[in-house]
């Protein structure tokens, strides 16, 4: 038997389609694969034939994956907002897709009004709220310069940022520093301790681990998340292996700054007792990482996931800067006590590009010990990885799963993929106040809505050329 | 009688899963009708039909659930029990492993190592999943119709480059080294292979080369319009090449339809390259047939041609009438209409006008799976609600006529088509000035539905049976024509 006809005798069988022909070859003895497929979301069958037929496609993916997973971030320095984000006076950053103070929901207006009272822009909250409800703030997503923020994501000019650098693919990204849980500026809370903690940010913390960072010269960001993935973090919801590994690799240089020893304690401690504090590297890590993969004509990868508190946006590889969105879904999981899920706003934070970057809820498996946080089972955790194959381009080469025998996060989320299958990123969140001030009230899983996707596989089709 | 009709967004299931669980509830005690499908304007246009209040703004992504029973209590239970059945179904089918099923093929072939793929997705979804299965390296047979030429020229061009076959679209049947994709017999091994651009075209070959004892190797399937210019017989002369390389066939039959000029010498061309003997078997051919085709293969091979089995009451005595042919194959159809035109005149048939109504008087012949009528239903030779409806509707319409039907068997097929025509044709027997009924069965005698069984409980409702369709489409020629065969 010849190579060109083995295949004739005895194959095994993919079937998609009516289940009574699987069924046939079944009962003849036959090995067969079956998918159990659906109509695609949206009625989207022209837009994907469209797409499958662009021969731009498997190549422009291929890039948009090879930047992804090569990236190796650095964090360079600690920067003040206003210098590198092109951001002055009242000219606010904030998470997710475009959204205006008219729209904006109750976190990221209590987010707003702490930015205003944080910048002495305003005196009392009556005042901040009046000037932003005027229109008296100019406002623009994080993601629209390179940065990102968790939850409302509010970055103002006097505000330490964190700088990465990937060498790589010559990419770079910020992101805020860390305000710890509880009552904080990005879950909406603006009273007088989240404002003293953000002077303290900006005028030790930032200051003291700029220093430090000058001292151990780059820190490699891909390479901390990749530890910490395989001790228990998946990089959204639990970071707190990163943060210790953090802390370990920064405190010899830190207690040598040049600053007051209570200072550096000071430091040491907050750094220490927050199990968030490196997810503001984690993110910038992996904003650098997706922005190499953006516009790349042609290419289904998404490059960024991103809500505001009131719509959830989709950014594709191949339609550039283009926002797809729909409104956000309220998360499910565990409140604090003393909150209920009527308490719960819907979806806000730019940490959802962790899951376009191939972690967080993605990497569900890694963090077997928040799954009862996030409100599910050990074994729904496996599954949730999983499934994400399925709609993924690739399993990343570095970042891998130790129960699944060190496979790679699945990676690379091709919006066609979700469409196809009707099956959205799963994505881990925390879960912020519906009321301006309130701060966190709890952590869980969020749907992202399918409707963008089906609107980003719309535009792509209408950008095949003819 | 009570109505209950529910319309579900965002649930699926496709066309035979549908139709299993409506015939189920439409079985129950107490239940007059029952539809279960997915809302294609065909299946809305049913729903009508059967008497149901049409929904409003029900979308072919939408699933009907429409029953009518004797009492609320009935008709209740009966949607209640169609709605458990589906998630019952969707259930079933999740694996218990860690790994849900895959939702696409290229999932499918990241799971395990497969060398084909069998797409039988509603046609405007078939392209992507073909797509998919190429670029993972996989053979492919396109079983789904209502594929745009320009898809299938795509995909065959997309094949040729990776040295790959597909096969369709609108490919019926497959059979690769005994094993049958979609509709195919149950056949021996033996030293014949076919290359078919019409599935039931093989299928009538593969049955009479069983009935004369030989076996056949493997039937490729090209589609339908494999040989049309846009495509040019790209998967045909691949087909051919890949069979001559097959040391087990030795003799190579191609199913062909009518082509250009042009087509048949490419297709001569690269049957000239090859080593392998290569004969010709047409349906639509003035002068010859499929069982003359595969009468000329048994010559080739030195093997007398057998009489064909038939069974015959010859009790008709019902004079010239409208010949009203009903087929779910639609090159048994073509078939039926070359034998009969010479003899009887012009037809009218949706094979030639595809907005035919069926109801037209006259010498119709129907091709009940075309592309129109099989729109969010099964194939007729799975689902034959249509056909039966038509066949009632045909007996009562006008007296005298004579009823051609096929009857396919083999795997894919409807597992016991003789216990819903039965009754069906009985009934028409029964009538004054009852209508003649002419069957063709298209099996082997291994086919799982069991042939002389499906053939004696067809004569025994009244029906003329052949094995061979060019034989029952003459037979109800001359019954028409008041020429006693």
């Amino acid at each position: 038997m010849s190579e060109s006809t083995s295949w004739l005798h005895d194959p095994a069988v993919v079937t998609v389609g009516a289940r009574l022909f699987d069924d046939a070859l079944t009962a003849q003895g036959a090995t067969t694969v079956p998918v159990e497929w659906r109509p695609p979301a949206g009625g989207t069958e022209d837009d994907l034939a469209r797409i499958a037929a662009d021969p731009r496609v498997g190549a422009a993916n291929a890039e948009a994956v090879r930047r992804l997973t090569e990236a190796r971030p650095h964090v360079v320095g600690v920067r003040r907002a206003g210098d590198v984000l092109g951001i002055d006076g009242p000219q606010f950053l904030h998470a997710g897709p475009p959204i205006d103070w008219e729209r904006a929901s109750g976190p990221m207006r209590g987010a707003l009004i702490g930015g205003l009272l944080f910048e002495d822009l305003a005196d009392t909250a009556e005042a901040a709220e009046g000037l932003a409800a005027g229109g008296g703030v100019e406002l623009a997503p994080c993601h629209s310069r390179g940065a990102v923020g968790p939850m409302a994501g509010v970055v103002t000019p006097s505000m330490p940022v964190f700088e990465l650098h990937d060498e790589v693919n010559g990419t770079t990204a910020w992101c805020s520093l860390n305000e710890g849980l509880g009552k904080v500026l990005r879950y909406g809370a603006f009273s007088d301790e989240v404002i003293t903690r953000l002077r303290w940010m900006r005028d030790v913390l930032g200051p003291l681990l700029a220093m430090t960072f000058d001292r151990i010269g780059p820190y490699d960001v891909r390479a901390m998340i990749a530890q910490g993935l395989q001790m228990g973090d998946e990089g959204h919801n639990r970071n707190r292996a990163g943060t210790s590994l953090f802390i370990r690799e920064v405190v010899g240089e830190l207690i040598e700054v040049d600053a007051s020893a209570s200072d550096i304690a000071d430091v040491c401690r907050f750094v220490n007792g927050n199990d968030h504090f490196v997810l503001n590297l984690v993110m910038p890590c992996a904003k650098a990482a997706a922005d190499a993969a953006r516009d790349l004509p042609g290419s289904t990868m998404v490059v960024a996931m991103a809500r505001n508190g009131t719509d959830f946006g989709v950014q594709v590889s191949g339609t550039g800067d283009e926002w797809f969105t729909a409104p956000a879904e309220t998360p499910k999981g565990l409140t604090f006590p003393g909150y209920t899920d009527d308490d719960v706003n819907p979806d806000i934070g730019d940490s959802t590009i962790t899951e376009t970057y191939g972690i967080g809820g993605m990497a569900m498996a890694c963090a077997p010990a928040i799954v009862r946080f996030v409100g599910g089972t050990v074994d729904a955790a496996f599954e949730t990885t999983h499934s994400m194959y399925d709609v993924t381009l690739t399993e990343h080469p570095h970042l891998q799963i130790p129960a699944l025998d060190f496979r790679g996060t699945p990676t690379g989320i091709d919006a066609t993929a979700v469409v196809r299958a009707s099956r959205p990123p799963a994505v881990n969140t925390g879960m912020a106040g519906k009321v301006a001030g309130t701060g966190q009230v709890g952590a869980g899983l969020v749907t992202p809505p399918m409707d963008c996707f089906v609107d980003a596989v719309r535009a792509l089709a209408a950008a095949v050329p003819d | 009688m009570i109505e209950r009709i529910a319309v579900e967004s965002g649930s699926y299931h496709d066309s035979v899963t549908l139709m299993a669980v409506g015939g189920e509830i439409g079985r129950r005690e107490g239940v007059d009708a029952a539809l279960v499908a997915m809302a294609t304007e065909l299946n809305v246009g049913l729903l009508g039909d059967l008497g149901f209040a049409v929904p409003d703004g029900a979308t072919p992504n939408d699933l009907v659930i429409a029953v009518r029973a004797v009492d609320d209590d009935t008709a209740d239970h009966a949607l209640a029990a169609a709605t458990a059945r589906l998630a019952e179904r969707s259930s079933s089918s999740g694996s218990t492993a860690e790994e849900a099923p895959p939702p696409t093929t290229a999932a499918a072939t990241r799971r395990a190592t497969a060398q084909v793929a069998l797409v039988s997705t509603p046609g405007a979804s078939a392209f992507v999943e073909a797509v998919d299965a190429l670029r993972s390296g996989l053979h492919v047979v396109v079983f789904s119709d209502n594929v745009p030429i320009d898809q299938e020229q795509q995909l065959k061009a997309e094949a040729a480059e990776r040295d790959l076959l597909l096969m369709g679209p609108d490919c019926g049947t497959v059979v690769l080294g005994g094993l049958g994709l979609g509709f195919a017999n149950v056949v021996r091994p033996g030293p014949v292979s076919l290359v078919a651009a019409s599935g039931t075209g093989a299928q009538q070959a593969c049955a009479l080369l069983a009935h004369a004892d030989v076996g056949v190797n493997h039937v490729l399937g090209v589609g339908g319009r494999d040989l049309s210019d846009e495509i040019g017989g790209a998967s045909t002369i691949r087909a051919l090449r890949m069979l001559d390389d097959d040391p087990a066939t030795e003799l190579i039959g191609l199913v062909v339809k009518s082509a250009t000029d042009a087509v048949n010498a490419r297709i001569a061309d690269a049957v000239d390259r090859l080593d392998t003997p290569v004969l010709h078997i047409a349906a639509d051919r003035p002068g010859d047939d499929l069982t003359a085709g595969t009468d000329r293969l048994l010559e080739r091979l030195g093997v007398t041609v057998p009489r064909w089995p038939s069974w015959v009451s010859h009790q008709h005595t019902s004079g010239p009438g409208p010949l009203r042919g009903l087929f779910a194959g639609g090159t048994l159809c073509r078939e039926a209409l070359t034998i009969a035109e010479p003899d009887i005149g012009t037809l009218s048939t949706n094979l030639r006008s595809p907005d035919l109504d069926p109801a037209t008087p006259g010498h119709v012949l129907l091709d009940l799976g075309a592309d129109e009528m099989t729109q969010g239903r099964p194939h007729p030779m799975i689902d034959q609600l249509l056909r039966l409806r038509r066949l009632e509707a045909d007996a009562v319409a006008s007296d005298g006529s004579v009823i051609l039907l096929d009857v396919v068997l083999g795997h894919g097929a409807h597992p016991d088509p003789a216990s819903e025509l039965v009754p069906a044709i009985a009934e028409a027997r029964q009538r004054d000035a009852a209508p003649a009924v002419v069957v063709s069965i298209i099996g082997t005698p291994d086919d799982p539905q069991g042939l002389v069984g499906q053939a004696e409980a067809l004569a025994g409702a009244g029906a003329d049976v052949f094995v061979s369709n060019a034989e029952a489409a003459r037979h109800a020629t001359s019954l028409a024509l008041g020429v006693s065969s």
